[in-house]
């Protein structure tokens, strides 16, 4: 109350003011100087939109920090300058109408002047017709799905794409190396310069995904579909993240985009076709129960250990054990079909959307027959394959 | 009021309360209730804010250092429910009770034992919250927005003690919010019109009627989750024909005038301090009351643009877009004012004063980034990171809870009858004003640079400026057990305060002993004439 009393004395309250507002300017500028912005701001991004995005971000920052200042330095001048211990004589005004009519009116204009290049940008992000390419993103507890639509389903290409960083990474048994968290195994592969049309729902919870340097960002909804769409401009890698709180591994569902030049794109393209019929002529073999538990061991641990945990233990209730209890050591049919259908009501996915006949072959077998697990038994491919066909 | 001072003050009033416990179990004196709300907010603001520290320290440096993503998810959502309906809305409805009858001269709140229901359905409900912490499955773990179906199909079972702590705390608010809508309606004293009431109690009003409007939407929606988990329902659920979006729809229905909710009242108080300190009438009072009802009108129609990546329309986008840029104008209003009645008056900075200018400062730049995530393309980049994290706590810390704990340290010796330590309460006030910003400004940059929220981890990027907030967080966490020990002290003694105790001070409670006497106004004061324009 009373320790500022004596700072200055009362002749000259301006200049006080105006000592402490250049001293305030300088130490702004200099700071601003220093610091290394595009750390620190939103992406510029590489499609026109987003570059849109990007300024229409500046413009409005830029009118608020101006607001600021202007109401800030008011504010300051005021508590510098009409203080009792300089002793200012309280002013006895209470209203303006004037003022007020004023202070109302004059930001209607400057909302007008951000409405209007939003309301424009807004409607060139949400005309996504006239695609080139389609690509159906899917979100799954805790992965993304992508899947290159065709008009011929055995030209579709389809596949799974989750977190590369190792556990030990993030909990620290290991050197955090450079893409820590932001690297997956299959990148989503697009060409250049084409309109690519991102359909986007989800098959359990709500996600959302979000890849900043196309400015785009849309949830993931079970049940909904979606659109949005880009023109990427330059071959390169870009990274996303899901955006919605999807259970407990949503920090760890990153997106990676890679753009590539038309001709690369094609050849990715025509190589994962072949891929795809690969997988169905290895449904029709014989498999050994070696080559079952070696598949089954990678598979498990891609796809199933972030619930069951990589030494099968869970993490009971939500996750429960496999280890020398319930389906994986009884009826081999309830096992394969809850992996192949989830469970109502759980976190349990059905994994025929995810994982193909042969994999889910193995991963069964797996778990039949890993961490002291002994049932012995094994599943062919082709077996669980007519499961599923017998269901579709 | 003439003349009601008493000449002398014991611990124990004349007509006093009751000794014991029973006392505070049985009372239905608007001043024991506020006080008991007072130090209920305050001990789930400092359970919420342990939380929080969990999450700061969690978030230190990359990688999972003390806690699992799983008990990571908790802490968010129980920091969130805790203080939002914990800490905030008990303080204000504590601040409520101990105030409003007295600035508007009635002698009790209109329905006393409903008010003593009202508080004491609090700690049930919290304390069933807080013991799903220790249930198999964990706590709540789906955010505070709990957005189906994570809320509903994916939920540990613990979800369903969640929804009816929902449903008693708000019948604790609807219970108390009537009381304060039949208290101001009724009982003011005679003479006082409604354009003469302080502005506090405005607010109060307003955010009342607001209350009664979405408290029950809020429990409709936590009962269509309960349906949807154990009754075979399908309103959330997309696979058997119902709709996660509609779920959305209904929470922000409720959830957009629940920030006005927590954020009015303290208008209210910093457009008491203000005036009080700037030795100056409050500018523009009309123009204050009606931007408070535009901004509540306005609260009703403005909820989508928390979904704006839902996949709205265009016209919904546009329409949610426009309809929230138009709260800037009655919020701008309101700022305006309260320079204009800084500006040429004669300024003290005592601690009240200190915390409501931070408030008027830090809540503008909280509503500035408002503003820019208002604008829908702009959003797309923001939504869900911690550029939304920076803004809502900008408006709720120094928001909401600095005018708290400056209405706390201007009443303090109205309620105590003594002085706390100015000191210590302007060191208290300058580590959280420290504390706060260095805590939550640089997450509007890593926001910006692309972390999304809710992440119990992050990359490698996002480091230094993690770290810097965390550490600004315990410095704000730490500092608040200073302003125990300062309300403890105050409490235990100190100089003795005056009735009038501020010399600025206008405003019927300010007639009145020190500490106010257990009973204050049995018979209705007379107004000086048109004192409280």
């Amino acid at each position: 109350m009373t320790g500022t009393e004596k700072r200055h004395q009362s002749r000259n309250g301006y200049m006080v003011g105006l000592k402490w507002l250049i001293a305030a300017v300088a130490v702004g500028s200099s700071w601003s100087v220093l610091a290394d912005w595009s750390a620190l701001n939103m992406t510029q991004g590489v499609t026109e939109i987003s570059r849109e995005v990007y300024d229409l971000h500046m413009l409005i920052f830029g009118i608020c920090v101006l607001i600021g200042i202007l109401v800030f330095g008011i504010m300051i001048w005021s508590m510098l300058v009409h203080r009792k211990s300089l002793g200012h004589e309280p002013a006895t005004f209470s209203h303006s109408t004037k003022l007020e009519y004023a202070w109302t009116i004059i930001p209607i204009f400057i909302l007008i002047g951000m409405a209007v290049p939003a309301t424009s940008t807004l409607r060139d992000m949400y005309d996504s017709s006239n695609a080139d390419i389609d690509i159906e993103v899917r979100g799954y507890q805790w992965k993304w799905q992508y899947t290159y639509l065709n008009d011929d389903p055995s030209q579709e290409v389809k596949f799974m794409s989750s977190l590369l960083t190792p556990p030990d990474e993030f909990y620290n048994r290991a050197p955090k190396r450079e893409h820590y968290l932001t690297d997956v195994d299959n990148p989503l592969v697009i060409p250049i310069n084409k309109r690519v049309r991102f359909l986007i729902t989800s098959n359990d919870v709500i996600h959302s995904w979000w890849v900043p340097d196309f400015a785009v960002k849309k949830d993931a909804i079970p049940g909904f579909v979606h659109e949005s769409w880009a023109v990427v401009e330059e071959p390169g890698i870009y990274r996303g993240k899901c955006t919605e709180l999807c259970g407990k591994d949503h920090g760890f569902m990153p997106i990676v985009v890679k753009a590539v030049e038309q001709e690369e794109y094609e050849t990715w393209l025509a190589m994962k076709q072949q891929e795809a019929k690969d997988v169905y002529e290895t449904v029709g073999k014989t498999w050994s129960m070696a080559e079952l538990m070696e598949t089954g061991e990678q598979v498990y641990v891609q796809h199933c250990s972030t619930c069951h945990q990589v030494n099968g233990q869970g993490i009971p209730p939500a996750f429960p054990s496999l280890v020398g209890q319930g389906l994986a050591v009884g009826d081999l049919d309830g096992h394969v079909d809850i992996v192949v259908n989830g469970k109502a009501g759980s976190a349990m996915q059905a994994f025929a959307a995810q994982l193909n006949p042969a994999e889910i072959a193995a991963v069964v077998t797996y778990e039949r027959n890993a961490w002291g697990n002994d049932v012995g038994d094994l599943v062919q491919p082709r077996e669980v394959n007519a499961l599923i066909v017998a269901k579709e | 009021m003439s003349a009601v001072i008493e000449s002398h003050h014991d611990d124990d009033h004349h007509h006093g309360p009751d000794k014991g416990l029973m006392r505070w179990v049985l009372t239905t004196n608007h001043k024991d209730i506020g006080t008991l709300y007072l130090w209920f907010s305050f001990s789930m603001f400092l359970i919420g804010g342990c939380m929080a520290l969990v999450i700061r320290a969690e978030l230190f440096q990359p990688g999972l250092q003390l806690v699992v993503p799983e008990f990571f998810n908790q802490m968010t959502t129980m920091h969130g429910l805790i203080m939002v309906f914990g800490a905030v809305m008990p303080a204000f409805v504590g601040l409520a009770n101990w105030l409003v009858p007295m600035m508007i001269g009635a002698p009790d709140m209109a329905l006393p034992r409903m008010n003593n229901y009202s508080f004491w359905i609090l700690p049930f409900a919290f304390a069933m919250l807080l013991s799903t912490l220790f249930m198999e499955g964990g706590a709540p773990n789906f955010g505070w927005t709990f957005y189906a179906p994570l809320s509903t199909e994916y939920a540990p079972p613990s979800v369903t003690f969640f929804i009816f702590a929902v449903h008693l705390m708000g019948i604790s608010s609807i219970m108390g919010s009537i009381n304060v809508v039949v208290t101001i309606l009724n009982l003011r004293a005679p003479g006082m019109r409604l354009m003469d009431m302080p502005l506090f109690v405005w607010t109060w009003l307003i955010t009342a009627y607001l209350l009664i409007a979405v408290m029950p939407v809020l429990a409709g929606v936590v009962t269509m989750m309960l349906m949807d988990i154990h009754f075979g329902t399908a309103f959330f659920n997309a696979g058997g024909g119902g709709d996660p979006v509609l779920f959305q729809h209904v929470f922000w229905f409720f959830g957009h005038p629940e920030v006005y909710i927590m954020i009015l009242p303290a208008f209210g108080v910093v457009s008491a301090i203000i005036p009080t300190f700037a030795r100056k009438k409050l500018f523009g009072y009309d123009s204050m009351v009606y931007a408070t009802a535009s901004i509540a009108f306005l609260s009703f129609i403005v909820w989508a643009h928390h979904m704006f990546t839902v996949g709205m329309p265009i016209a919904g986008e546009l329409y949610f877009m426009y309809a929230t840029m138009l709260i800037a104008v009655p919020t701008g209003v309101k700022v305006f004012n309260w320079v204009a009645t800084m500006w040429q008056g004669s300024m003290t900075f005592e601690t009240p004063m200190l915390f409501a200018i931070a408030f008027v400062i830090l809540f503008t730049i909280g509503g500035l980034s408002g503003l820019m995530l208002a604008i829908v393309p702009a959003d797309f980049q923001y939504h869900d990171t911690y550029f939304v994290v920076a803004h809502f706590h900008y408006v709720l810390v120094p928001g909401s809870i600095f005018s708290i704990m400056a209405a706390a340290y201007y009443w303090l010796p109205k309620w105590t009858g003594n002085m706390y330590d100015e000191t210590l309460g302007k060191t208290h006030f300058w580590l959280s004003f420290v504390g706060v910003n260095v805590t939550f400004f640089p997450q509007h940059f890593i926001g910006l640079a692309g972390m999304p929220r809710r992440y119990p981890d992050y990359a490698l990027q996002f480091a230094d400026w993690n770290m810097v907030s965390s550490v600004g967080a315990f410095i704000f966490g730490f500092s608040q057990l200073l302003f125990l020990f300062i309300v403890i002290k105050c409490v235990m003694g100190g100089k003795k305060a005056t009735g009038e105790v501020w010399d600025g001070a206008e405003g019927l409670e300010w007639t009145i002993a020190s500490p106010a006497p257990y009973h204050t106004f049995s018979t209705p004061p007379a107004l000086p004439e048109r004192a409280m324009a």
